[in-house]
């Protein structure tokens, strides 16, 4: 089934980028993991009529693409398809809000149409971000870093098995939902009996499956305990790293660039 | 639906943050304390199982549409409230970093949203009661589609709850809960049916799957949950609607220092420092003197009744947090012991 | 030596919903041999195997693996003595990296660190697979995945080999790479197998299973020259022993 097939390639296609070798990828997943965060509550963190402060705010996922060498067509594309969601809301935003708030020359725009857009904004930057962070991390690490900063071990545990057996159920699931969908015409063969009986049928290969994997563990002498060690250090370079974008978000949050800029080009252009 | 980070403010995203974060915990601690170490493997591959399903679709007959399962409730039959919350959890984290499905700081109000209302209210206090002691397929399907949309309706409450009072959205509550809770009956019942069909199944191939949630339970841990529930309530309760009449007079702190200086609040010297941080104190709180911080265009209405009563939701929502988390340190104290 | 000695006296299994499994299983395998189990689909073969390591309790019968019989007590001493690689390598690489799934049975030991490591560059060494260490199972491919597998098994020291199909689902190149691999294995190897070449190349003794019991137990050529036991099992000869294709001669 195309939606099945696609999520993998998706996933593999992130790993490989992961996987790179660069500065930023070479930096402790910690500092990233800490610094997309604090990005992500900078951006949120203004209030609902503000745009222009956070256009600057495009400056680190655009730094980050370019040092992780991550394809920004890409990552506008994912952008892209996620953006529709928070419109959604957000369009609605004009409806209730009609108070004019700005005039450009001739055209009144109103606040709802700001918000409207400071929404859309606020979702290409926490995207961007948080694709980004997977990008230049992989997730293997991320769940190390969270791990490290306090996420219980359970937890860990749980979400790496998860990822691991997604290759292997969502191919699974894609066999059989292929195999149903060259049986079927039309509608006919797709309604919710054929569909409890595939789903129960890959539930109950997976229960096996389970099965299979715990033997295999306690076959490797597992008794509870899982050793999940990674070499990591938070040296100098992770320092400046989460320092250097923390003051700098905090300045931008604090300070509009944008209309320091525009103040000042236009002073220029007078 | 997913919450987003672009409706988020970081009060309700921080809040929600630190109940999921809780709840992860607690949660983990549970499974872990439970010597079942099937759990692990099992755990892992039906959160991918769950991830795989959610691709599949079938065709809802008359609409010509397709739903698909969310699988909340079908985690929680098969594994049990606190094993199904980590796995539902596990899905929401994969699906953030990878589809942006909602955002990072939104995933404290997904996990709560999806993971918290299938597995501990609509599966135990919903579902369980229903299918009753000997399940049957016309019981386990009239169950799940009335968990399905009890549990789904509670989560799409919590999104309007989030977004309006995130404030970022110009929604008003009415109308954005108008929206939501129809649709979501009606996802809800998809979602039912799905889970029914995929539960009826598995009870015929392999009726110990379904039946395999644990039946026994500590004996503290029943009074332990319906104690926290009531907690929330009450706070919500007083925080919210309680707070709506709170007097407008000065608040106890403030109150006292006008009483000693004459003066409502004391001012600091002039210059210097101190009226620098106040400056970004005034700039940065989101909740200036405890209502909405005031949105650069005036609005219409008074809007201040409203915005204590959220300061006051949000407020006791983050310390039943506080409460949550340090009741938690100190049980796992006990266990350590 | 008493040790590495697999010994089933009257092996029965009953399964939980009443199929009997195994019915009377008795063999004796010494170290060192090379010992293939065959049979047809259902014979019982994969359940015999769950015996070896303790997975699954005999309903009456006795093992006994080297010098303990197998009980609860010995389980542990029992699993790192017995070896096994399971049929779906993707069952059994369950961890983030190859690294860590070969270090998974040391680290469960006790190792410390440095043995730990030592441990998994050998077990890669002996394997081929040292290039892979960071990588993620699913970016393996499959005869790569086969081959982790037995570095998992490997890197507990075990004592005795046991893998189900071996090279089920393995192109020709990397089937061709794994008999070499195994050919110079100086353990004892239970293996089971539908691929009956391999049986005819790797081992030299051949335990057939009929219905849960032993139809033969013997030297490997002899039990594929007896057309008769071969029909009644439900199996053939190899191919390498069966007529020439275009001739019809046998060789």
């Amino acid at each position: 089934m195309g939606a099945i097939d696609g999520t993998v390639l998706d996933f593999k296609r992130l790993e490989r980028l992961a996987m790179a070798d660069t500065a930023v990828h070479r930096l402790d997943p910690r500092a990233k993991v800490l610094v997309t965060c604090a990005f992500i509550i900078a951006v949120v963190s203004f209030g609902r009529y503000e745009l222009t402060p956070l256009f600057p705010f495009f400056i680190f996922p655009a730094v980050m693409i370019a040092l992780g060498d991550l394809p920004p067509r890409y990552i506008a594309a994912k952008i892209c398809l996620v953006l529709p969601f928070a419109l959604a809301v957000g369009i609605l935003n004009p409806l209730f809000d009609r108070e004019v708030v700005l005039r450009l020359g001739p055209l009144g725009v109103s606040g709802g149409w700001i918000s409207c857009a400071s929404i859309a904004v606020r979702a290409m930057l926490t995207v961007g971000a948080a694709l980004t962070l997977v990008g230049i991390t992989g997730f293997p690490a991320i769940c190390q870093a969270l791990a490290r900063l306090g996420m219980p071990q359970a937890f860990a545990v749980q979400l790496l098995f998860l990822y691991r057996y997604i290759f292997v159920l969502a191919e699974e699931g894609s066999r059989a939902a292929r195999a149903r969908e060259l049986r079927s015409f039309g509608n006919k063969g797709v309604g919710v009996r054929s569909y409890g009986s595939l789903l129960g049928h890959l539930l109950v290969r997976t229960w096996q499956r389970a099965e299979r994997i715990h033997m295999a563990m306690l076959a490797r002498g597992f008794s509870g305990g899982f050793p999940l060690r990674r070499p990591s250090r938070f040296g100098a370079a992770e320092v400046l790293y989460l320092l250097g974008w923390s003051v700098f978000f905090i300045v931008l949050r604090l300070w509009n660039a944008s209309q320091f800029l525009g103040a000042l080009v236009m002073g220029i252009c007078r | 639906m997913h919450m987003s980070d672009a409706l988020l403010s970081p009060v309700v995203g921080g809040t929600m943050w630190a109940a999921s974060a809780g709840a992860v915990a607690y949660c983990s601690a549970k499974v872990r304390a439970g010597l079942d170490e099937r759990r692990v493997p099992l755990m892992g591959v039906l959160g991918a199982f769950i991830f795989a399903a959610q691709m599949i679709n079938f065709s809802i007959p008359a609409t010509g549409s397709s739903g698909h399962l969310g699988g909340g409730l079908l985690l929680a039959i098969l594994l049990g409230p606190h094993a199904a919350f980590l796995t539902t959890a596990s899905v929401l984290v994969v699906q953030a970093l990878f589809f942006a499905d909602g955002g990072l700081l939104a995933l404290g109000c997904n996990i709560f949203n999806l993971g918290f209302f299938p597995a501990f209210i609509a599966y135990p206090l919903i579902y369980r009661r229903m299918v009753g002691e000997e399940p049957s397929p016309p019981r386990i399907a009239a169950a799940a589609v009335v968990s399905a949309v009890a549990g789904l309706q509670m989560g799409a409450f919590g999104v309007v709850l989030e977004t309006v009072c995130s404030g970022i959205s110009s929604l008003p509550f009415a109308t954005f809960a108008a929206i939501m809770q129809p649709i979501h009956l009606a996802i809800g019942i998809v979602e039912g049916v799905a889970t029914a069909a995929v539960v009826s199944f598995a009870f015929k191939a392999r009726p110990e799957i379904v039946r395999g949630a644990p039946e026994a339970r500590p004996a503290g841990n029943r009074p332990l949950r319906r104690v926290l529930l009531a907690f929330l309530v009450a706070a919500l309760f007083t925080g919210g609607v309680v707070s709506r009449f709170a007097s407008k007079d000065p608040d106890g702190l403030e109150w006292s220092i006008a009483r000693i200086t004459g003066k409502d609040d004391l001012k600091g010297p002039g210059r210097g420092v101190h009226t620098a941080l106040a400056a970004l104190q005034e700039k940065a709180a989101l909740f200036p003197g405890y209502a909405f911080a005031k949105p650069a265009a005036p609005k219409k209405d008074g809007g201040d009744s409203t915005g204590t009563s959220v300061a006051g939701i949000v407020g006791g929502a983050m310390t039943l947090a506080v409460a949550f988390l340090s009741a938690l340190l100190l049980k796992k104290r006990n266990w350590a012991a | 030596m008493s040790h590495h000695i697999v010994e089933v006296k009257n092996l029965r299994h009953v399964y939980p919903d009443g199929t009997v499994a195994l019915r009377d299983i008795s063999f004796r395998i010494t170290h060192g041999e090379s010992v293939a189990v065959i049979g047809a689909n259902g014979a019982g073969k994969s359940t015999l195997l769950l015996h070896l390591n303790g997975y699954l309790t005999p309903t009456s019968g006795e093992i006994r693996i080297g010098d303990f019989p197998l009980t609860k007590a010995t389980l542990p001493a029992i699993r790192r003595t017995v070896g096994m690689v399971f049929q779906d390598p993707d069952d059994q690489l369950f961890m983030p990296t190859v690294y860590e799934d070969v270090a998974f049975g040391p680290c469960n030991l006790g190792l410390s660190e440095e043995e730990v490591e030592a441990r998994v560059e050998a077990a890669l060494g002996r394997v081929g697979a040292g290039h892979l260490r960071s990588k993620p199972p699913y970016h393996l491919s499959g005869g790569e995945k086969k081959r982790v597998a037995i570095a998992t098994a490997l890197s507990m020291s075990p004592d005795i080999l046991v893998m189900d199909e071996p090279t089920n689902g393995l192109d020709p190149f990397a089937r061709r790479q794994l008999l070499g691999l195994l050919r110079d294995f100086h353990h004892t190897r239970i293996f089971t197998s539908h691929d009956l070449d391999m049986v005819a190349a790797l081992c030299e003794r051949t335990i057939v299973l009929h219905e849960g019991e032993v139809g033969a137990d013997g030297p490997t050529a002899e039990i594929f020259r007896d057309d008769e036991l071969l029909a009644r099992c439900r199996l053939e000869k190899p191919l390498s022993m069966q007529g020439c294709p275009v001739c019809g001669k046998a060789p």
